[in-house]
């Protein structure tokens, strides 16, 4: 079964961490990674750069149309992801509380499942 | 399964892709690379229980035999056998002119006939020995982009003349150059995020760079781009700080700079003819060398920087942007930080989304004092670099900025000047 952990941020919270904990959430990602990969549970994972460098594509009068900033302006936003395949949802959540982001007040973790996925050649 | 470290292949399979299409021609230089790639997979299964005394000399001789087999297998070249099969010489004694042949190598993927980016893409999958996905990560462009320039370069260079040999011609050596500067950068801006060095990428652009200023040692580029990639090497120690965090160069610790690669670095430019008209190399060579010579940021010759800069853009006639932001910052050292904001914005005005731009602006606005203006210049460099030890530095700036005094604007204007 597959789910994405979205991982959420706040700019705000990023720029206040300590050098410590900066440190420390980079070593948790690098220890989650290789641990869901050695049980087989990693399929992906991507961090994505900052919502001001979004460009939304949507209809205006029937015809998709170009405009620069995100979907959503708002304070958090989705700052990455995992693709997970694993055993059931109550799996996905312990996970997701293994992710380093899960001790820092003001970041968060969201769960949801993937109800369709085509992964290419990967 | 212990197979050797990384460098070691790295090293191994341009020797040995060279060996190959040496003696089969460069028409043939996609057979040789697959028989190449056949013989490091049999390297792979063999060494991690019976290791070769001469590893380069197994190698050789492995692709060679999967060349032959290649040859001989494919029913179409049937009528070819013979000849092929006799190409396979016996081995030389394994070490003779291993430095003619990386040259070689690296002359012939720079071949005038390659357009630049083809030349480069080769370059760095042949010579360098990266992986079209590292290739595509430094270039920021998709893999199969790299992979059709690869192979187009291939063809090409398979229907051109004769082999070229190095020579002092500039414009041949351009593109060389060229190449070599973007293995030493990529190996030390690790495109993906960590600063942390490729240390075999950058061992074997000072490698190639040493091989290439000994054929050609009359020229002044040659040199210049060789004591700037050792230049380069030499600050590595100090440039990452624990935990992999990016050290900027006001802030680096230079008693931990390595002094003979700096000092080999430092006596090349002495030796170059003083008057010679100087190209980008040499330009970029000196400035390198100036913050080598100082005892710390404050110290350094900010003038002769500035004006050397002036130079570069000068010969480069103003096509690259970054070299003007370079400038603007070595004349904020002399003149103040008042007429480099003003400059900034002049520049910004010509480029706006020129990559370090705000977060130049930010470390001007901070040593102004003008905290509230750094602090909104900081999260405007942080939400536009897609490199993460870039946003992690800049996140601490900004954090220290905080801590210093004025609290950042509580609603921080996170899209900025990026919209």
């Amino acid at each position: 079964m597959k789910y994405v952990i979205l991982m959420q941020v706040d700019p705000a919270v990023l720029e206040q961490l300590t050098e410590e904990q900066q440190q420390m959430i980079g070593d948790g990602h690098t220890a989650f990674m290789a641990a869901t990969k050695e049980s087989g549970e990693f399929i992906a994972t991507q961090a994505l750069g900052d919502p001001s460098r979004s460009k939304v594509v949507r209809s205006v009068g029937g015809r998709p149309e170009v405009t620069d900033g995100p979907f959503v302006e708002a304070k958090e936003f989705m700052g990455g992801f995992y693709l997970l395949d694993v055993e059931d949802e109550a799996r996905a959540v312990e996970l997701a509380t293994q992710i380093p982001d899960a001790r820092i007040p003001g970041l968060a973790l969201e769960v949801r499942p993937v109800v369709f996925a085509d992964l290419g050649d990967g | 399964m212990t197979t050797p470290a990384e460098g070691l292949w790295r090293q191994l399979a341009p020797q040995t892709l060279a060996r190959l299409v040496r003696t089969y021609g460069r028409e043939r230089f996609d057979l040789c690379e697959d028989a190449v790639q056949e013989a490091l997979l049999d390297a792979h299964r063999q060494w991690a229980t019976d290791p070769p005394d001469d590893p380069r000399a197994w190698l050789v001789a492995t692709a060679r035999r999967r060349y032959v087999d290649r040859v001989r297998s494919d029913v179409r070249r049937r009528d070819r056998e013979e000849r092929e099969a006799r190409l396979a010489a016996p081995l030389g004694d394994g070490t003779a002119g291993q430095g003619d042949d990386a040259l070689l190598l690296l002359q012939l993927c720079c071949s005038p006939a390659l357009p630049r980016s083809q030349q480069v893409a080769l370059t760095l999958r042949a010579v360098a020995g990266l992986t079209t996905a590292q290739i595509a990560n430094a270039y920021q462009l998709p893999e199969t982009t790299i992979a059709q320039r690869i192979t187009r370069a291939k063809r090409r260079l398979a229907d051109t003349g004769a082999l070229p040999r190095p020579d002092g011609d500039l414009e041949r050596l351009a593109p060389v150059l060229d190449v070599l500067y973007v293995m030493s950068a990529e190996a030390h801006h690790t495109t993906s995020g960590a600063p942390a060095r490729d240390a075999d990428l950058a061992a074997e652009a000072i490698h190639l760079a040493r091989l290439l200023h000994d054929a050609v040692p009359d020229s002044t580029e040659v040199a210049g781009l060789l004591a700037l990639v050792l230049l380069t090497e030499a600050r590595h120690p100090a440039r990452v700080g624990p935990g992999g965090r990016l050290v900027p160069l006001d802030e680096q610790d230079r008693s931990r700079w390595d002094r003979a690669l700096a000092d080999e670095g430092l006596a090349l430019l002495d030796a170059v003819t003083p008057g010679a008209a100087p190209g980008p190399y040499l330009l970029q060579a000196c400035i390198a060398g100036l913050h080598a010579s100082a005892p710390d940021a404050g110290s350094t010759d900010w003038t002769e920087i500035s004006l050397l800069y002036a130079l570069l853009e000068h010969v480069t006639e103003g096509r690259n942007p970054t070299i003007t932001l370079n400038r603007i910052v070595a004349e904020a050292m002399v003149h103040g930080t008042g007429p480099a904001l003003a400059a900034l914005d002049r520049l910004e005005a010509a480029h706006p989304r020129l990559p370090r731009l705000d977060a130049v602006r930010a470390h001007l606005l901070e040593r102004s004092g003008r905290t509230g203006d750094a602090a909104a210049a900081y999260r405007r460099a942080v939400a536009a670099t897609v490199n993460v030890a870039e946003q992690r530095h800049l996140r601490e700036r900004l954090r220290r900025l905080g801590q210093a005094g004025a609290r950042p604007d509580p609603t921080p204007d996170v899209r900025g000047g990026e919209a």
